[in-house]
């Protein structure tokens, strides 16, 4: 099939970029980024500079790729990183666009390539629980609920893409943190820190560049993972809860 | 060079107890004044960093992605095996031991098997502590399931993504030490060179991918973590950033590679599609319960699956191993499959595919236990192939997974290099000639959580390190070799593409070095991978310059260093003249086409000394001696 293809060029973070235009040729059996790996063999045979986009597993799991197709993260297909996506979704004659994530707190390393590391300094500030090797007690010795334990995997299933935040008008990383504060709220292990938890962990993403959530949806619907609008919920209803009631442990001649 | 494994002397099961009370303790008000570098945030090299920034040391710890949650070991599917015996069906530490010595094909060193064994039960305690969310029975207790033809269930599993779970798991530890300063975090930087001064390992030369600036970072001693090498072959399952690079640097300096011909192979990958296939995505083994393998019995029969009548398919399995049939090993099972492609009966439009059917069992079971089986798996086939296996049989072939073969380490995971460690599928040590399934994320976090952080303090208490900075005479002449070799790169200015010349490399290796070797073939690849090794370095074209974001320049340098290491893969499997786990040489074989070990003349780990560019690597042997698992030959007939 033939594609035309408008990407955006940006040689690096304190240079404009502009949408460049290509004609390509793909296979329906290709992957979208097999699709880009034939056009950068193309380029690199002209001279021209590839494109650089971020990729590592290729098998959806990693969180490395994502951009956005037509204005959609991470392109047509629900459920689905770009690294999974198809040529058979695409037809003769398509033009596609192709952008890197927009996002105050995603800043622009080169062309497709954006800076998610505010998403490490988020969990840093509080998505774990405090256990230093060794001090684990026997892991049959707490029993968790089935129940609890599945809703726990389906929110640990993010991956870090950062499509949500590309998709919310807000640029919101509300998904992404409620998936980790549910993860860890909905186990008995994690209940110690809960309420720190939820406080530092939106006090971090304040501190980043990351807008407040509104409940527009877009975060659910472009999320690779199926993550769900439910965890923002349990997220706030955390948030809430320990706004009031939590004080921060002060103990005098400490 | 006398290789000293350093084993602790005693009974197997006290041996690790012995050498922990043997070693020295770093006095905890000085932790902080060691520094130590890590490379490689996987499972190995997260745990390690975590843990020792609990510990108290100062750790600098490196990776490519752009955050440590990405490395590769998020990828593992399966499950993760412990001996905690929760299923009460006969596990023990000592049935691991054996299960895992036995399926190395006895090539692994005993005393460090056993000790992976011991500590596997601490690992899921302290995982589960973290939040790790295992599956769990309606009890509330944890769920086990048997793999890869083990007889008892030990195997623990988070859905399919049991490497995610457990890399976040240990991502979140690590991002704790973050936040209280005794880790500092270095993503999106490569390790390009080892720095050595007075023969010890005092730090890295790395390349920061978005500057494209070289600097050194000093330590008083360096782990690598970085993973195995199985992208030598270019398609692989495998993350394409994986590489070899780190462990190849550091053996140039003085570390003994081990084993490097050990390598598996995974039979049930999806088929290649076509010349621009970038990797192979791995379907879970366990589609053999209820699959059967057939190809036709016509060479050429390109006739679709359902117009080829039952007596016309050959269940070559079923055939050849009546009494395993499609349940054969990962090895047996993949040179069955490329045998028969051999033969011109392979499917698709590639002819290199076999059919994995589920036909008969979506009639003896019906389409719904199947899909409740093996749904999420069908889901990513269709997403791939386009294709329904509900209704048109599954196309598989082998493919590259997993490299047993590494750095040799000592029983501490120190490498032949004073205050150099490796740890996780980077070293060589536990998994012999054959790794088995679920033991690779056992045996990272075994290492990074409950080895490493012990045994680099005793090499830290007892060691005499000078004070030295980045201004040593040393780290700037590893500084400018890693400059040169960017600059080298960048200049060759030519006219084929870094990925050509790989896929060439990597075809090679797949015909000569991969499911079956001969001499004849392995003396040919070494000699057409020179020669191309010597076309790159004449011909390759990278574009862009060195203080930028490149990454034709990255997968460049990566290739460079894979081209050595091919040469070495096919030396080491042309000197082991005997079949053994993975690695099966033609001319050694029965009569019924079975694996034919040697004892007698190869019971040993080849640990290869680099001599300089050009010259020939010289092998040194650690003979491996069985006290406890007696050797025996395996049979699936
Ligand atoms: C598809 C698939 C499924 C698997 N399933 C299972 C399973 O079910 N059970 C099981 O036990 N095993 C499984 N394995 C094997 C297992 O996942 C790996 O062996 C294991 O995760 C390796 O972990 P590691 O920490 O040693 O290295 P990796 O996870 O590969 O980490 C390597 C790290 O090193 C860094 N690095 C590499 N080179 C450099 C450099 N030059 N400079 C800086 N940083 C560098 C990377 O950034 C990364 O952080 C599977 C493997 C694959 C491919
Ligand atoms: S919540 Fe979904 S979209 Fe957002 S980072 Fe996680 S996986 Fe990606
Ligand atoms: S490349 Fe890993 S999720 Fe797409």
């Amino acid at each position: 099939m033939k594609l035309t293809l408008h990407i955006w060029r940006q040689k690096n973070a304190s240079s404009a970029g502009k949408m460049v235009r290509y004609e390509t040729d793909a296979s329906e059996h290709m992957s979208f980024l097999e699709m880009l790996d034939v056009l950068n063999e193309r380029l690199i045979a002209q001279g021209e500079e590839p494109v650089a986009f971020d990729h590592d597993c290729r098998e959806g799991i990693c969180g490395s790729c994502g951009f956005v197709i037509n204005g959609v993260a991470h392109g047509p297909l629900p459920s689905t990183t770009v690294c999974q996506l198809h040529m058979r979704h695409f037809k003769d004659g398509d033009e596609l666009y192709l952008e890197p994530w927009r996002a105050a707190a995603f800043p622009v390393i080169k062309d497709l390539v954006v800076d998610r590391s505010a998403f490490d300094r988020i969990i840093a500030a509080g998505g774990y629980i405090s256990v230093s090797t060794g001090s684990a007690v026997d892991a049959n010795a707490l029993p968790v609920r089935k129940k609890d334990s599945d809703m726990a995997m389906d929110a640990a299933q993010c991956i870090g893409c950062g499509a949500c935040v590309a998709a919310c008008p807000n640029a919101s990383a509300s998904l992404f943190m409620s998936a980790k504060i549910s993860h860890l709220g909905l186990l008995p292990q994690g209940q110690p820190e809960r309420m720190e938890r939820a406080l530092n962990m939106v006090a971090a993403a304040n501190e980043e560049l990351f807008g407040s959530c509104t409940n527009i949806g877009e975060c659910e619907a472009v999320c690779p993972k199926g993550i769900r609008l439910e965890f923002i919920a349990r997220m706030n209803r955390d948030f809430l809860k320990a706004s009031w009631t939590f004080r921060a442990d002060r103990v005098e001649g400490d | 060079m006398k290789l000293d494994a350093r084993i602790p002397s005693g009974p197997i099961e006290k041996k690790w107890e012995k050498c922990r009370f043997e070693m020295k303790l770093v006095n905890p008000a000085n932790k902080r004044k060691f520094s130590v570098i890590v490379v490689g945030t996987g499972l190995a090299g997260g745990s390690a960093a975590a843990t020792m920034g609990e510990l108290g040391y100062n750790v600098k710890a490196f990776c490519f992605q752009d955050s440590p949650r990405r490395a590769h070991s998020i990828a593992a599917q399966g499950g993760i095996n412990a001996a905690k015996n929760y299923q009460n069906d006969g596990d023990s530490i000592y049935r691991l031991f054996y299960d895992t010595v036995k399926g190395g094909d006895f090539r692994a060193r005993e005393a460090n098997v056993y000790r992976l064994a011991e500590i596997s039960v601490n690992i899921i305690d302290q995982c589960v502590a973290q939040g790790v969310p295992f599956a769990r029975e309606y009890g509330g207790l944890l769920a086990n399931r048997s793999f890869g033809g083990a007889q008892v269930s030990r195997t623990f599993y988070a859905r399919g993504q049991t490497g995610q779970q457990l890399l976040l798991g240990c991502y979140q530890a690590l991002e704790r030490q973050v936040q209280s300063g005794r880790v500092t975090m270095y993503p999106r930087h490569e390790m390009l060179e080892l720095i050595l001064i007075d023969g010890k390992a005092r730090g890295i030369v790395t390349r920061n991918l978005v500057t494209g600036q070289i600097e050194s970072h000093i330590a008083d001693a360096v782990v690598l973590a970085t993973g195995g090498y199985g992208n030598v072959f270019y398609l692989s399952t495998n993350a394409k950033g994986s590489n070899a690079t780190a462990i190849w640097r550091a053996h140039r300096k003085g570390a003994l590679f081990a084993n490097p011909c050990f390598t598996q192979i995974h039979p049930t990958c999806i088929p290649v599609s076509g010349d621009y296939q970038s990797k192979l995505t791995l379907m879970s083994e366990s589609l053999r319960n209820d699959g059967r393998i057939w190809v036709p019995q016509q060479k050429g029969d390109k006739r679709k699956p359902s117009q080829i009548p039952e007596g016309e398919r050959d269940y070559y399995l079923e055939r050849r191993y009546p009494s395993f049939g499609n349940l054969v090993p990962r090895d047996v099972a993949s040179r069955a499959a490329k045998g028969a492609c051999d033969e011109g009966r392979g499917v698709g439009e590639t002819g290199l595919g076999v059919y994995l059917d589920f036909g008969d069992a979506i009639r003896r079971l019906g389409k719904g236990v199947v899909a409740e089986r093996y749904g999420n798996l069908f889901e990513m086939y269709e997403r791939i192939t386009g294709e329904d296996p509900y209704s048109v049989p599954m196309r598989i072939f082998p493919a590259i997974h997993y490299t047993m073969g590494g750095l040799w380490v000592d029983y501490r995971l120190q490498s032949t290099i004073p205050g150099l460690f490796v740890i996780g599928e980077a070293n060589f040590s536990d998994h012999g000639a054959n790794r088995l399934g679920a033991s690779a994320l056992m045996q990272g976090l075994a290492d990074g959580y409950f080895v490493l952080p012990y045994t680099i303090g005793d090499y830290l208490a007892s060691t005499k390190l000078d004070k030295v900075d980045a201004s040593h005479a040393d780290a700037r002449a590893a500084q400018n070799e890693a400059n040169a070799q960017v600059k080298k790169l960048l200049g060759v200015q030519g006219k084929r593409t870094v990925d050509s010349f790989h896929r060439e490399m990597g075809k090679m290796m797949w015909d000569e070095c991969g499911m079956s070797r001969n001499a004849k073939g392995l003396e040919k690849a070494i000699g057409h991978i020179a020669a191309l090794e010597q076309e790159f370095w004449k011909d390759v074209k990278v574009i862009g310059a060195g203080e930028e974001l490149n990454q034709s320049l990255e997968k460049a340098g990566r290739l460079a260093d894979f081209f050595e290491l091919a040469q070495l893969m096919c030396r080491d499997a042309l000197e082991r003249q005997e079949s053994c786990g993975g690695h099966f040489r033609e001319e050694y074989q029965t009569p019924e086409g079975e694996a034919m070990r040697d004892d007698d003349d190869f019971c040993y780990a080849a640990a290869w000394e680099y001599k300089g560019p050009g010259k020939k690597h010289e092998l040194h042997k650690e003979s491996l001696s069985f006290e406890y698992v007696h050797l025996a030959q395996r049979s699936y007939k």
